[in-house]
């Protein structure tokens, strides 16, 4: 299991510390056993989804799910009340002699509202709770980190770690058998 | 060793039972048919289109599957390939409709001949070409069931993975003729029941509507038959997820195509078309409806938004055979107000007929099943996660 692996650009103001590696079966190999050891702060960077990543870096429940839920609901109530008020109080209007309150009509707009809240809630919701856009993100440092997108795969163990502690966290990675293991600066 | 080997006790036994189940309904149908004629075709009418939708559910969900190719299909493929090849059976059974066809629909009686409306139509609405129809619906439907139930077998036996390709190149047109055939068939089995009226979105809302029952039974029988290895190994959290998802997004089309109808001619108003909703809202119908906006939409939808539903297959069984029961509501509530317009009876009869063509169309099904191993084994897409990639 042990083999040597080059340990590059050791910094003096650590992000964190980083494995590179070849598939995403060993970045999730990886990912699990540092969950095992005890990190909690750490992230896992690949260019497709892996199936159970987002588990094994400890993901657990996602409130983008609550929020747009609670979205749909108000935007249902909103256009519901909106076709109400216009229909009934604002602009009451004989239509072939139907009550003024038709709330049959009213669904087609409740729905088509429902969903646009909803949908507005998931994106600025998503964008607000992972903190995108950002302009400046350390791992960017790393040269060899452009392949993230490409064919490589990452898993960085932050410093805010509360078990980080230099020399053990890269030794640790080391044994992970990873390409190679670098140093985040901040 | 196939998987099928330690199911195939299992599910004779189902076929067995089944068959009991229909012998003993057919010998209550045979006794309501020598009372009351009348009575026993229309509750026949209802029974038949909803196990017949079962059938034809599950060549709609098998040609989807081939065309779209998820992964998520690979789990109930057998089932729907044994359902589709359950059709011909079907066809057999339309034979004591073609008998009543002068009981059941007001176009085939010779008092038609006066209604100058019907009159217009009759170039489609004649017994001849209603027969010829019916006769070139079951062929295609075969046809279909059979090029893909054997080359599903022979992919079986030499793992050739053309016959994806092959499969798919079937199925793509076969999704187009199925709605076109189906449409047509549902025009004539019920819609001319009620010859003056008309909705062109009525062939879809009822296909939808069948499809999705068909799912809920593949997907509640998937999961009995994967409480045992070897299929137990297959299925993932993650499968049973994505499974929920479809049958979610059946039931809510099911819902936008049935209140796009209504919306529709509600707006209108006119005569020729609102007929249809004041028989099937007024005197207990409209108990019937509530249910179904409750039952078939509301309950199902707020169960399957919850990812902690579709993930546990013990809670999404509920779910399926919920949907199960409410679908033959749904099917009533369309068929039977044609017969009684705006006062709701309810007959014993209604309940012996779903009985007799369901044991009879469970022990069909379940003596399909057993032909062939309950996975598609040499499939590649079989393997490994659901959401996984693959290009074929």
């Amino acid at each position: 299991m042990f083999t040597e692996t080059k340990v590059s650009g050791q910094v003096e103001n650590l992000y964190g510390i980083m494995a590179e590696f070849n598939d995403p079966e060993s970045l999730l190999d990886a990912a699990n056993l540092a969950r095992l050891e005890g990190y909690r702060e750490m992230d896992a960077y690949a260019p497709m989804p892996v199936e159970g990543l987002a588990e094994a870096i400890g993901f657990r429940s996602n409130w983008v799910e609550r929020l747009v839920f609670v979205g749909g609901v108000c935007g249902a109530t909103g256009g519901f009340m909106l076709c109400w008020w216009i229909t009934v109080v604002a602009y009451p209007h004989n239509v072939a002699g139907r009550p003024l309150n038709s709330w049959p009509a009213y669904v087609p707009i409740t729905f088509e509202v429902m969903v646009l809240i909803a949908c507005i809630t998931a994106v600025v919701g998503m964008l607000l709770l992972n903190g995108l856009p950002q302009p400046y993100h350390p791992v960017f440092n790393v040269e060899r980190f452009a392949r993230a997108s490409r064919d490589r795969f990452f898993l960085c163990i932050e410093a805010s770690d509360p078990k980080f502690e230099p020399a053990a966290t890269r030794q640790f990675l080391a044994r992970l058998n990873p390409q190679e293991v670098m140093d985040v600066a901040l | 060793m196939t998987p099928t080997d330690s199911f195939t006790a299992q599910i004779g036994r189902w076929q067995r039972n089944s068959l009991l189940v229909g012998i003993a309904g057919v010998l209550l149908a045979v006794v309501a048919f020598l009372l009351d004629r009348e009575q026993f075709l229309r509750s026949y009418l209802f029974a038949y289109l909803y196990w017949t939708g079962m059938a034809l559910g599950c060549l709609a969900i098998l040609l989807m599957h081939h065309v779209v190719g998820g992964k998520w299909g690979m789990l109930i493929r057998r089932l729907c390939e044994a359902g589709a090849r359950t059709l011909p059976f079907m066809g057999l059974l339309l034979v004591p409709i073609l008998f009543g066809m002068g009981t059941l629909y007001v176009w085939a009686r010779p008092a038609a001949m006066h209604d100058a409306n019907i009159q217009s139509k009759a170039a489609y609405l004649n017994v001849p070409f209603f027969i010829a129809r019916a006769v070139i619906y079951f062929s295609i439907w075969f046809l279909y069931a059979y090029l893909l139930s054997k080359w599903s077998a022979a992919q079986d036996r030499n793992g050739d993975e053309r016959l994806i390709g092959k499969m798919r190149a079937l199925s793509a047109p076969g999704l187009v003729i199925f709605t076109l055939t189906t449409t047509f068939a549902f025009i004539d089995w019920i819609m001319s029941l009620e010859p003056h009226w008309f909705s062109t979105i009525y062939g879809a809302m009822f296909m939808i509507g069948e499809m999705l029952e068909s799912f809920a039974f593949v997907i509640a029988l998937m999961i009995i038959l994967s409480r045992k290895s070897p299929i137990k190994d297959y299925v993932t959290p993650q499968h049973i997820h994505d499974l929920g998802n479809m049958m979610f997004a059946f039931m809510v089309l099911w819902a936008y195509l049935s209140f796009s109808q209504f919306i529709i001619i509600w707006s209108g108003n006119l005569p020729e078309e609102i007929p249809w909703y004041v028989s099937r809202l007024r005197g207990g119908w409209g108990w019937v409806a509530i249910t179904l906006v409750i039952f078939h939409f509301a309950v199902p939808f707020a169960l399957l938004l919850m990812r902690s539903v579709k993930r546990r297959a013990d809670r999404l069984f509920r779910v399926c055979l919920l949907m199960i029961a409410i679908r033959l509501v749904d099917v009533y509530w369309i068929t039977e107000p044609a017969f009684y317009g705006q006062h709701i009876q309810i007959h014993w009869i209604d309940f012996v007929t779903p009985l007799a063509v369901g044991g009879l169309w469970l022990a069909v099904f379940f003596g399909q099943l057993k032909l062939q191993p309950l996975l598609p084994l040499k499939d590649p897409r079989l393997q490994g996660a659901p959401r996984e990639t693959v290009a074929f």
